[in-house]
């Protein structure tokens, strides 16, 4: 079995909260929606590259590319990233489709969270710091949010 | 989680999922299922077409509303895990004084220093020591192989998983210059497999296991998949 296969066989299946999907109708073309990116990589901004485990998020500039991996699980490969930072986190991408006019704009802030969480409630994620993070998006005009993990 | 937290917020979303299994029990939205290997969800490095490619079936499910929705991206990728890159030349010994780790780190300084160049000085390493403190680094594990414990380095648990990244992301981007192509795991299975210094730190947390260090840092030293 390849080792991909075998963690998740070991990670599927594991319970989530209960919770009901809803979905926001976007209310204009994807052409003039702005974009961001939430990725659950870990990414923080460089020189703030302290290993992390907790339910925090972090602000990353749209502009920024010297973005550094705080996760602290060594069990995904890191080199795909290290070599293009599009392979987890497509800012470029974005970019290139605001400019070939698929999507509307891209975000000012990105967000960055850390997904291997301990707390099998995601209580604070759902509490405190995803309405905190998704405030942040609607403050700075976002209508799509694009999830990326690792 | 945040999918389901976003949407109440008022934002529309559409995220990847590389596990399956886990967007079936958390059912956020609108998710697009990629077997690609994990830390790729974009599927490949330095590919924009092919990135794109996902972005475009991710925004696609935009507009539909009969959620919970989880799609599959038409093409898979595989890990290599187990196969190391077809060139990826280590540095003669230099000095057969030194161990054989350290003289190895020190003969990969300019690939590394080659790839940062090519990265425009984006590097991993720096979580407990810059480049310059890595040959420090693996001068304590190999204290560590002579009998030291993680308390007498002065180690905690997340600084000990931290030295395996940082150990690990030099070898990795040094690595990164001399092979090319390289599929997702190679370099991990280069390091661990065929270098001085991977084999070291594979020896190092089998030592910790058996000193019954601290579980946190014994499971998280290196990846679950190269032991």
């Amino acid at each position: 079995m390849a080792a991909d296969a075998m963690i998740r066989k070991n990670v599927s299946g594991l319970p989530g909260p209960d919770l009901i999907p809803t979905a926001t109708v976007l209310g204009k073309p994807l052409s003039e929606c702005k974009v961001a990116i939430c990725t659950t990589a870990g990414l923080r901004s460089a020189g703030d590259i302290k290993l992390w485990m907790d339910s925090s998020f972090t602000i990353l500039p749209n502009a920024a590319r010297d973005l550094q991996l705080s996760h602290f699980s060594p069990n995904f490969d890191r080199a795909g990233l290290t070599a293009d930072l599009n392979t987890a986190y497509p800012a470029d991408r974005l970019n290139e489709l605001v400019d070939a006019g698929v999507i509307g704009s891209v975000a000012t802030n990105n967000l960055s969270f850390m997904g291997a969480q301990m707390d099998a409630t995601f209580s604070s994620i759902i509490q405190d710091t995803g309405p905190a993070a998704a405030q942040i998006l609607i403050d700075d005009g976002v209508d799509v949010v694009i999830f990326t993990p690792v | 989680m945040l999918a389901h937290v976003f949407e109440q917020a008022g934002l529309a979303t559409v995220g990847i999922s590389l596990v399956r299994g886990q967007a079936e029990a958390a059912k956020p939205p609108r998710m697009l299922n990629v077997d690609f290997p994990l830390g790729r969800p974009l599927g490949k490095p330095n590919d924009a077409e092919f990135q794109t490619s996902v972005l475009m079936a991710m925004f696609g499910l935009l507009e539909r509303t009969d959620v919970p929705i989880l799609e599959d991206f038409p093409e898979s990728i595989e890990d290599q895990t187990g196969e190391a890159p077809d060139s990826c030349s280590l540095p003669p010994r230099h000095n057969p004084d030194l161990h054989a780790a350290i003289d190895e780190a020190q003969g990969l300084r300019n690939a590394y220093d080659r790839n940062l160049e090519a990265t425009g000085g984006r590097t991993l390493v720096g979580r407990i020591a810059g480049v310059d403190g890595i040959v420090g680094l693996i001068e304590q594990l190999i204290e560590i192989e002579k009998g030291s414990s993680l308390a007498d380095i002065g180690w905690d648990p997340m600084a000990t998983i931290a030295v395996g990244q940082d150990v690990r992301a030099y070898y990795e981007e040094a690595g990164l210059q001399l092979a090319d192509n390289t599929g997702a795991r190679q370099l991990e299975t280069w390091f661990y497999h065929h270098t001085a210094t991977g084999q070291l730190i594979r020896r190092v947390r089998d030592l910790m296991k058996e000193r019954e260090e601290d579980g946190l840092a014994v499971t998280y030293v290196i990846p679950m998949t190269q032991g």
